[in-house]
């Protein structure tokens, strides 16, 4: 193994068709128009020396290293800021070319230190490569003049322009006395993260890079991507734990596994130490971006809290007892079987993770419904996207998104609605961003003024800000104007769509109380806004929707993904680069989690466990007779649970016990059940209810699959072995057997071939021709060998794509006198999810509670003052939160996140559900906020089981 | 299952459906529940039906015909 370097190509890649054929060195070269110089020369394998270029960036042509000649022009341009010109002569190398470039090495080495042996940048520092490349062998300026290298100057006064080392942020430093201010990090800041939080300051001599306002890098408007650490040629941005630990020596390319973005990372390491992860350029979802936990936050996966052995115990109130694997499996195995004697076959099942390789979650579902004999089987994505892919399956025919990501730079329009992709889904909506700097537009619909309503340098043409809970009321706004301003396309509609159901659908939506300004009293949107907002979409050029949980976490989740749908076809928005709808998905593999037959209806490839083909080509390959009946959902679980029906649970991977709604109603439900076996990195809220724990592994030790957002089917590798020493697919199978249903796998690879084997969509999968490719989108068959980027080109899956009929139904979660504020909930960029792995990081630098955010008016009529404790109530329990006052908030409703288990976000929320999914309804709640000068009952409640129902037995030395 | 959250969970599937008129809605909230609802949630729903679906949307109690009942719940 070796250190992977992607080329450097020194300035981005042109886009042009039209070709350019010129000379440099006397070797002919033939590269798209507007490509520079620099970068043709590299793909003739020359190195122009620079510094202040690189391809994640813009040509800049500030370091004057980069200097060519040619034949005919006077002078030595810039070759990163020389396009190409047919048929120049370019020389890369002269006497004079090399006299120029020694002269600027002087110049630069001349206020930088020369401390290389010790530098953390030695061994990958360019402007060391470039003190070689030129052949610098002397400085003849000296350092005793005016300087930023040293603290004092040679008379012992204090030097004005040393600043000291940076520190603040937890994973980086910077030092300004290495800097060579060749902007790289204000451009990458700029350019590829979009945040703008750096800037040069002051001029000549006197530039310096400054974080905000002069500011800390922690207290500066920074993100802490790392794109400007990424960018920096020194050692002035640093990783703390390059600087710790030294270079890596070798790496391994893996896939993220935060969200649904799926960032493909370099691991860069030290024996099977992790040094540092940095973003892959050739990763197809971000293409060298990151974000803050992707980059950052892996350090939990060495947390001291991790559990590396298997664990059982009798009750949940006995402390745990650390057995081998074999007792703990055998355990396992007969709890179930025992419990199915008793209450039958369909009284246990099982939960699969979202945060698991396609591999390992496959291997779950197969165990429950091979082993366990029943189709009890559900995912962490009924709690998500379920309405997605019922929405999207009844309208084009199949749930998937329609895109890649890349699609967005060909959007005029984007449409966001209830998605947050500056804190959710980071690089993409960084991304985005790019998009609308170049021109885009971009109409929010949010209940929040999200970053994307207003940031440095994007505004949105128009914010929807909707009343939570109306979101179909909206869409059904806009499709009403229209269709009644004869806005639609209708040759797309007639080529592609059924012509009985866009008939009904079209009545239905043309009807006066569907029309904006009908619709203004239920939505709080002004019609006027709404009217401008739909003829922007249907006539600004390519319209593309991307949306995220606030559409599918309602009552009308399903309905709301339809009426998307719906408006894409009207508008003729499906089917081609620049468009579509776009689930944002929350995690690493909620995508794959669900291709892998997760739903207790369906097997994978989405296909009904009532199909009797499909059913017994599943019975022929897994040697066993299967259930044709649906099995429960997640929220069906805990009712049958409570009622006393269901009494066994395998959970790989999820905190149900904190993620999902209704607390008090998930704990009854656990503790009515007499085995819970949690497959997990951590005790975690669910384990305290658990009596038999399994130790899982972290991503990096990990082989196998994760699907993104994108449908893009990702080689997650083995980065150091497993800590527990078992894969988790391994452990899985081993309960199977000893179920008494025999299951092996030799490695993760003969899973995916058998998922291959079994799933149209994967057919042509395979870890040989992933490691090939790169990565894959699904469907990837005979039809398409290398994959789908794009789904419904010339025509939808389906057939002819259904419009469907989008009733406005209000949810029964109304405000009322006792409960007048609504509470939505959501994540933020620093922390993910229930926190169980952020929270064990230096990310809390960031985030070190969930606070409730309150609009500043609701907040002065209660005496809320900024930083009160305040209690929230609903109709379902309390809890207690920092109150937090925020103009991002409209008048009456307030917000919080739900990445600590102690704030008990969920404990507010309720059981209302989606009509279609159950997916619960978390993004409405009424509730009621008052002061508080006390703990809620529910902290108490939970300090005293984090002591009580997580206490692990000390060891006994054997006889 | 309690019996409200039974009833909610019925009558939200005919709210949505009845936006496409009545005999569809019938047929599709029948397809809906037969597609979706493990054969316990099925069989009380069916139970309540028989005993006259007090609560639920007429849609509902006119797809009672359609909704699969089934066998045997947990051999």
């Amino acid at each position: 193994m070796t250190l992977i370097k992607e080329t450097d190509y020194g300035t981005p890649q042109a886009a042009s068709e039209k070709m350019v054929t010129l000379e440099i060195d006397g070797q002919q070269i033939t590269v798209p128009e507007g490509t520079s110089i620099m970068r043709a020369a590299m793909e003739l394998g020359t190195k122009v020396p620079k510094l202040c270029a690189t391809d994640m960036l813009d040509a800049f042509g500030s370091c004057r290293l980069c200097l060519v000649e040619i034949e005919g022009r006077k002078g030595t341009p810039a070759s990163c800021t020389t396009p190409v010109a047919p048929c120049i002569k370019v020389r890369t190398q002269t006497d004079r070319l090399a006299r120029l470039r020694r002269g600027v090495m002087e110049l630069y080495i001349s206020d930088h230190p020369l401390d290389c042996l010790t530098c953390a940048a030695n061994g990958d520092c360019e402007l060391q490569d470039m003190a070689g490349a030129v052949g610098l062998r002397e400085v003849r300026y000296g350092y005793e003049g005016d300087n930023h290298v040293f603290r004092n100057r040679a008379d012992g006064s204090r030097n004005i322009r040393w600043q000291p080392k940076d520190d603040s942020n937890p994973y980086f430093t910077f030092d300004p006395a290495k800097c060579i201010v060749c902007s790289r990090c204000v451009r990458a800041c700029e350019e590829v993260q979009g945040t703008f939080a750096l800037t040069i300051d002051g001029r000549g001599f006197d530039s310096h890079v400054s974080a905000g306002m002069d500011e800390g890098f922690l207290d500066s408007e920074c993100v802490s991507c790392g794109a400007c650490v990424q960018a920096c040629p020194t050692a002035t941005l640093t990783e703390k734990s390059v600087i710790g630990m030294g270079q890596p020596e070798h790496s391994v390319v893996t896939t993220c596994a935060y969200c649904g973005v799926g960032c493909s990372f370099k691991a860069e390491m030290k024996g099977d130490q992790v040094v540092r992860m940095v973003p892959y350029k050739d990763g197809g979802a971000n293409e060298g971006h990151s974000c803050v936990k992707g980059r950052f936050a892996w350090g939990y996966t060495t947390h001291k809290d991790r559990i590396t052995s298997p664990m059982i115990r009798e009750r949940i109130t006995d402390p745990w007892r650390e057995v081998s694997w074999d007792e703990a499996i055998g355990h396992a195995a007969a709890r179930f079987r025992a419990i199915q004697e008793k209450y039958g076959r369909t009284s246990i099942g099982g939960i699969t993770s979202s945060r698991c390789t396609n591999e390992e979650v496959f291997a779950v579902q197969k165990m429950i419904r091979a082993a366990f004999r029943n189709n009890n089987v559900d995912t962490c994505a009924r709690v998500c996207h379920s309405p997605t892919g019922y929405g999207l399956s009844r309208t084009f025919g199949t749930s998937a998104g329609t895109q890649d990501f890349r699609s967005v730079d060909e959007a005029d329009v984007l449409l966001l609605i209830g998605a947050n992709p500056t804190d959710a889904h980071p690089v993409f909506g960084s991304r985005m961003k790019r998009r609308i700097r170049a021109g885009a537009k971009l109409i929010v619909a949010d209940p929040r003024k999200i970053d994307l309503v207003e940031t440095a340098h994007v505004k949105a043409a128009h914010h929807l800000q909707l009343r939570p809970g109306t979101n179909v009321a909206v869409i059904n706004a806009l499709a009403h104007v229209i269709m009644t301003e004869g806005l639609e396309k209708r040759d797309y509609i007639r080529e592609r769509c059924d012509a009985a159901e866009f008939a009904r659908w079209e009545a239905f939506i043309r009807e006066e109380r569907n029309s904006p300004e009908a619709l203004e009293p239920v939505t709080g949107v002004p019609a006027a806004e709404v009217r401008a907002a739909a003829r922007l979409f249907a006539t600004g050029g390519n319209g593309a929707i991307y949306y995220g949980l606030g559409v599918t976490e309602h009552s009308q989740g399903s309905t709301m993904v339809m009426g998307m749908a719906n408006l894409a076809m009207a508008t003729g928005n499906v089917g081609r680069n620049g468009v579509g709808v776009n689930p944002l998905r929350g995690q690493n593999n909620v995508q794959g989690s669900c291709d892998m037959g997760s739903f207790p209806h369906e097997f994978s490839g989405y296909r009904h466990v009532g199909d009797d083909t499909v059913r017994r080509m599943f019975e022929t390959v897994w040697r066993t007779a299967l259930d044709g009946e649906p099995g429960l959902r997640i929220p069906n679980m805990f009712d049958a649970a409570i009622e006393g029906s269901y009494k066994g649970l395998f959970v790989q991977g999820e905190d149900i016990a904190q993620s999902d709604p209704n607390t008090r109603h998930v704990d009854r439900a656990l503790e009515s059940m007499e085995c819970v076996v949690v497959q997990d990195l951590f005790l975690n809220e669910t384990a305290a209810f658990a009596h038999v724990f399994l130790p899982g592994t972290s991503f990096l030790e990990k082989d196998g699959t994760f699907t993104n957002a994108e449908r893009r089917i990702n080689r997650v590798r083995m980065v150091k072995a497993p800590l527990q020493g078992k894969h988790e697919w391994q452990a899985v199978a081993e309960l199977a057997t000893a179920m008494g249903y025999p299951m092996h796998y030799n490695d993760a690879s003969e899973i995916m071939d058998e998922i291959a084997a079994l799933t149209p969509t994967f057919a042509g999968v395979s870890f040989e021709k992933l490691d090939l490719l790169g990565s894959i989108q699904w469907p990837c068959n005979d039809r398409a060998p290398e994959g789908t980027p794009l789904m419904h080109i010339g025509g939808f899956v389906r057939g002819p794509g259904r419009f469907v009929v989008t009733e406005f139904v209000p949810t029964e979660e109304r405000t009322s006198r006792s409960f007048p504020l609504i509470l939505t909930t959501g994540r933020i960029l620093s922390q993910y999810n229930v926190g169980a792995q952020t929270r064990r990081t230096a990310n809390v630098a960031w985030h070190t509670e969930d606070l409730l955010d309150i609009h500043p008016h609701d907040a002065e009529l209660r005496g809320i003052e900024d930083g009160a404790m305040v209690s929230v109530s609903s109709r379902v329990g309390a809890t207690t939160l920092r109150a937090r006052i925020s103009d991002r908030m409209p008048q009456g409703v307030v917000y919080t996140t739900f990445h600590h288990p102690v704030s008990g976000a969920n404990v507010i929320t309720t059981e209302n559900s989606d009509w279609a999914t159950n997916c619960p309804e978390y993004k409405v709640t009424a509730v009621q906020v008052s002061l508080s000068n006390q703990p809620s009952g529910w902290r108490r409640e939970w300090e005293e089981r984090e002591e009580e129902n997580k206490r692990i037995a000390p060891m006994v030395a054997a006889e | 299952m309690q019996q409200h959250d039974m009833l909610r969970m019925a009558n939200q599937i005919a709210a949505f459906f009845n936006g496409s008129g009545p005999e569809l809605a019938v047929k599709d909230a029948a397809e809906h529940i037969n597609k979706f609802w493990d054969p316990h949630m099925r069989a009380a729903l069916v139970a309540h039906l028989d005993k006259g679906g007090e609560g639920l949307d007429p849609t509902i109690v006119k797809a009672a015909g359609l909704i699969r009942r089934p066998k045997t719940v947990n051999a």
